[in-house]
């Protein structure tokens, strides 16, 4: 019976190609499915007659199984306009109408042209609804891992951008943290410390953590643990920027950090300097060097 | 069997790791450090592991070992040039090496141990 459907399905979609696009370029215009010109109307007509050729030649060679080879040309096609939907930010209904709205199209042909039998036509009917449905899913599983990869890769931007090393001065390397510390940030901002020491060959290192909004014991550990093996390539480390209240909260949990800290990144660059056997000192200024001659 | 050879630097001793560390290799060092120290009469150890690219927690614990033997031996033991991914397998395997000092290359390293060796207080730490 199954196969019926699918012949006329196929025949209805042979014979009356252009109206069907017709119908279903009309269908997704009144749906709004354009976005204000987001897709251009003549691309949307491209992909919608892309669609229904493979379609065509999917229903006429293989069978109602949606995940087979025969519908590989079919969910490519899907998966590559979902994704791309995805990036241009479209809704998920957007996205989804695409094929939604393919749907009473093909109804409509179906009741106007079939002179078929009735039990025909419901046939017809259900094998459309079946196949609609499935790739109607498949679209939104496609978008949905778009969307998934998209966060995946901001995560890492923002894992990357938010643990910048910056030279303070020759030997002296600063780290300032922002956001809360987890093992996995952690991990990247110790490669990234790491990195730096042996390129710079910076013996100091300062780790900011004035944007850590809050430090916990296992905060604590993951700073020690960095602490620890910039120590074991030979660089030594100041912690700097604890708040007032961070601190209040070190001591109520008993969080002990065995390294030199200082409140503020400046007292810290202070220390780091005295170190290296460098000072700053306040130059006088003579009125004839500023530049700006006097009358 | 292969060793690792010592070089003598002054009154202090440098040793480079330049092969992949095995296990019976590790202890042949750690038995002949100990004994050219006690011939030689070294204030210093230098151990350069910049070449070092595999570490293991056996590894780990010979470079602490070793810190210690010297320490009683009344020596400092600097280990220098290790890698970032070394030190933080290290870290990881909880492995912080409490007594060894820290430099970054060679020359650092035999500056800390000239600073080291020429202050008496300071062996003590």
């Amino acid at each position: 019976m199954a196969a019926i459907g699918r012949q006329v399905t196929s025949t209805l979609l042979e014979r009356h190609e252009s109206e069907i696009l017709g119908e279903w370029l009309q269908r997704l215009r009144s749906e709004g499915a354009s976005q204000n010109g987001r897709i251009p109307e003549s691309e949307l007509k491209a992909q919608c007659k892309e669609f229904l050729q493979q379609l065509r030649t999917a229903i006429a060679t293989g069978d109602n199984d949606v995940n087979g080879p025969a519908y590989a040309g079919v969910r490519d096609l899907l998966a590559n306009i979902s994704s791309s939907r995805a990036t241009q930010g479209f809704s998920p209904r957007e996205t989804a109408l695409f094929i939604f709205s393919l749907k009473q199209p093909l109804f409509d042909m179906l009741q106007r042209h079939g002179k078929l039998d009735e039990k025909v036509v419901l046939e017809a009917n259900w094998t459309i609804g079946l196949l609609m449905d499935s790739l109607g899913l498949f679209t939104m599983e496609a978008f949905q891992k778009t969307r998934e990869e998209l966060i995946v890769r901001q995560q890492q931007e923002i894992a990357e951008l938010s643990t910048p090393v910056i030279k303070l001065w020759d030997g002296i390397l600063a780290l300032p943290l922002i956001g809360t510390l987890d093992s996995q940030r952690t991990q990247v901002v110790m490669e990234s410390l790491l990195e730096s020491i042996v390129s710079q060959g910076a013996a100091m290192a300062i780790i900011d953590i004035t944007g850590v909004p809050t430090v916990d014991t296992l905060t604590a550990q993951h700073l020690l643990k960095t602490i620890a093996a910039a120590r074991l390539m030979g660089a030594d480390c100041i912690i700097s920027g604890i708040r007032p209240q961070i601190a209040q909260t070190m001591v109520h949990l008993g969080v002990e950090l065995t390294v030199v800290s200082k409140a503020t990144l400046a007292d810290a660059f202070a220390v780091a300097l005295a170190r290296q056997g460098r000072t700053v000192s306040k130059i006088k200024v003579q009125p004839a060097q500023a530049g700006m001659p006097r009358d | 069997m292969d060793r690792i050879p010592i070089l003598k630097l002054g009154d202090a001793l440098l040793v480079t790791i330049q092969v992949d560390m095995h296990d019976q290799l590790a202890t042949a060092l750690e038995e002949d450090l100990t004994n050219r120290i006690v011939q030689v009469g070294a204030r210093g150890v230098l151990i350069d592991i910049s070449a070092l690219e595999i570490v293991d927690s056996f590894m780990g614990r010979m470079l602490d070992n070793i810190a210690a033997v010297s320490r009683i031996l009344d020596a400092v033991t600097v280990v220098v040039g290790m890698r970032p991914a070394v030190a933080i397998t290290l870290v990881e395997l909880g492995l912080s090496l409490a007594g060894v000092k820290t430099a970054l290359d060679v020359e650092r390293g035999m500056a800390l141990l000239g600073r080291n060796t020429r202050t008496t207080e300071d062996d003590g730490d």
